[in-house]
């Protein structure tokens, strides 16, 4: 399993990598690897504006539907529509071409994140 | 037949079983089995522009072969009258081959929905007793019986709520809290009835957490939807806390009935405080429900939202039964027609083979059934929460894991020793969950066989003889199915 060190992560097993304004979301590769094969991705509108902590997509995976937190408030910008038809790159490349959708940051908000060695911890406990 | 055949050790199930191709698939050219009448003049100048330009590729079967294609289908299939089903939180019960003589009586099969309610008088009558039954297991008196299923009470328990809430002028109050163990139609119908859900997360024991709830009770609070027993088996301890908690705070309490087995006859949901509840009377009450239906969801709700119920009701008025649609208040109807008969003609059956006095039983042995598994298994696969459990008992995959096993492997591999694998990765706060419900229609001997092959399956992975975990079912014409492409790439229309 791995765990990049340049993101930041969620106890609910998002990532989120901040460049300047722009917020990258997406799930771990715990996250993936406990979903089981993905089926589904449902993505977001491009220009909604999410809060930190809120549901802004849905992951459906052969034993689940799983709602997918924002870890920081923003406006959408942009969102990975190659996941409709290829959802399996959640499960291949969850922090690369599996991302799921831009922000641009709007506010401070933000839920608890977690660098990569805390991430790590959290696994364990 | 060898006697070591695991096969034949626990159900047997080697014999004439017979593949089957689809129906298109058979190898006849022409139709020669369909032979209509002439339709030569029949078809007007005006209509003949509407006459298929293509063969309608009706496969040419006879009816011998027809009838055998289904036959054969249908031995393919599993269902509590073929074996053991202990599919969790479903309630698979044993339907009493009574049931389907009562239901087959000409006066209750043969009946229309729209027929002049003085010519239904029995059914009604059959109805009314039905509601009055419901009423008095649950503790909570006002009944509709109109919802198709359990999904479908939720969403008419909700409307109801939200036209109480609506009442009081708290148009606000949309906000419904869901445990995160809840079934999945919970947050759907919340949605579905213009709400949005709030998810609770489960304490460490898997029950609801006080402090976690008290966070999230406010004023646009509408409803906490709950199950007790919960999925995971467990009797939500803290309940009249937690509907004293939710009333102060304004809001009610759904009652999700899917676990009701566990309680009928000795606790009801009424008395605990929760306002409204749906009644899976297919399950909990018996009727052959696998495939999809026919279900049925009564809805019993406390006097504060009786004023909502559906109509029609039914109403008794001396010796006579009508159905009233008159009524300001009501939601309104939610079916085309006052039912599914058949369903309350088993339900009415089942309780009443029990009766008053020893409705206790079905609860009793539901749980003694469940613990007994729960007490053959534990020391082989992991328990995630201690204590005993009510009609169901959650067992993981963690002990098997270790040995590259997962929950997955053992339901596959449960089907090549002849039985229908539990509800698996359900509930979703634990992580590869096995549901085990036995429901009190089975025997010692029964309960017996199903350990014996989960240890069974526990041995060969501990022996590191995990081969046939891995590729099973070995035995079914259909082996592993590719469920993540059927998910990704399903095909919908033949050819395709």
């Amino acid at each position: 399993m791995t765990i990049p060190a340049n993101l930041k992560y969620t106890k609910d097993h998002e990532w989120v990598r901040i460049e300047g304004d722009i917020a990258t979301f997406g799930i771990s590769d715990h996250a993936q690897e406990a979903l089981g094969d993905i089926v589904f991705v449902e993505l977001p509108e491009i220009g909604r504006e999410v809060n930190a902590g809120e549901a802004y997509a849905v992951v459906e995976s052969v034993k689940a539907v799983s709602d997918v937190y924002a870890p920081l408030a923003g406006e959408v910008i942009e969102v990975n529509e190659e996941l409709e038809g290829e959802p399996e790159k959640v499960n291949t490349d969850a922090y690369g071409t599996g991302w799921i959708a831009k922000i641009k940051i709007t506010s401070d908000a933000s839920v608890e994140l977690m660098s990569d060695d805390e991430y790590t911890t959290f696994l364990e406990e | 037949m060898s006697h070591n055949d695991t096969t034949f050790k626990y159900s047997g199930t080697v014999g004439m079983q017979h593949e089957e191709p689809l129906l298109f698939e058979h190898a006849h050219e022409a139709p020669e089995s369909i032979s209509l009448p002439g339709v030569d003049g029949v078809i007007s100048a005006e209509l003949s522009a509407f006459s298929r330009k293509q063969a309608a590729n009706i496969p040419g079967l006879s009816e011998p072969e027809t009838v055998r294609h289904f036959v054969r289908m249908s031995q393919w299939n599993h269902g509590i009258e073929t074996g053991f089903y202990p599919l969790g939180s479903c309630t698979m019960k044993y339907n009493p081959r009574v049931n389907e003589q009562v239901v087959r009586l000409p006066g209750l099969a043969h009946i229309h929905p729209d027929q002049p309610e003085e010519t239904a008088q029995g059914v009604l009558e059959l109805m009314y007793e039905l509601q009055g039954w419901l009423g008095d297991i649950s503790g909570l008196p006002h009944v509709t019986l109109q919802p198709a299923a359990g999904a479908h009470g939720e969403l008419v328990g909700l409307m109801m709520i939200r036209a109480a809430l609506d009442a009081r002028g708290q148009q606000h109050r949309r906000k419904v809290l869901v445990p995160d163990s809840a079934h999945g139609t919970n947050p759907a119908s919340a949605a579905l009835c213009g709400m949005h859900t709030v998810e609770l997360k489960s304490g460490a024991d898997g029950r609801i957490d006080l402090d976690e709830l008290k966070a999230h009770l406010d004023d646009d609070t509408a409803a906490l939807m709950m199950t007790n027993p919960n999925t995971a088996g467990a009797f939500e301890s803290d309940i009249k806390e937690i509907c004293q908690l939710v009333h102060d705070a304004g809001g009610l309490v759904y009652g999700d009935g899917a676990n009701l087995n566990a309680l009928v006859g000795i606790a009801r949901p009424g008395d605990m405080g929760i306002d409204c509840l749906h009644i899976n009377v297919h399950k909990t009450f018996s009727t052959p429900h696998g495939g999809g239906g026919p279900g049925g969801g009564p809805v019993v709700v406390n006097d504060l939202l009786a004023p909502y119920l559906p109509v029609p009701r039914i109403e008794k008025h001396g010796d006579r039964f009508t159905l009233a649609y008159n009524c300001d208040t009501s939601v309104g109807p939610v079916l085309g027609t006052p039912g599914q008969i058949g369903v309350y003609v088993r339900a009415n059956a089942y309780i009443s083979a029990f009766g008053r006095q020893h409705l206790h039983k079905i609860a009793e042995d539901a749980v003694l059934n469940a613990n007994y598994i729960l007490h053959r298994l534990k020391d082989r696969y992991h328990v995630p929460f201690e204590g005993l459990c009510k009609h169901e008992c959650l067992l993981t995959d963690e002990i098997q894991n270790k040995h590259g096993v997962k929950t997955l492997d053992i339901a596959k591999r449960l089907i090549d020793l002849g039985f229908h694998p539990m509800t698996v990765y359900f509930p979703l706060i634990v992580h590869g969950a096995m549901l085990i419900e036995p429901t009190e229609t089975e025997s010692r001997e029964t309960l017996d066989a199903f350990c014996d092959a989960m240890l069974e399956i526990a041995d060969a992975c501990e022996a590191g003889d995990t081969e046939a975990l891995h590729e099973a079912p070995l035995k079914p014409f259909r082996r592993r199915l590719d469920e993540t492409q059927a998910a990704r790439k399903p095909v919908l229309v033949w050819p395709e």
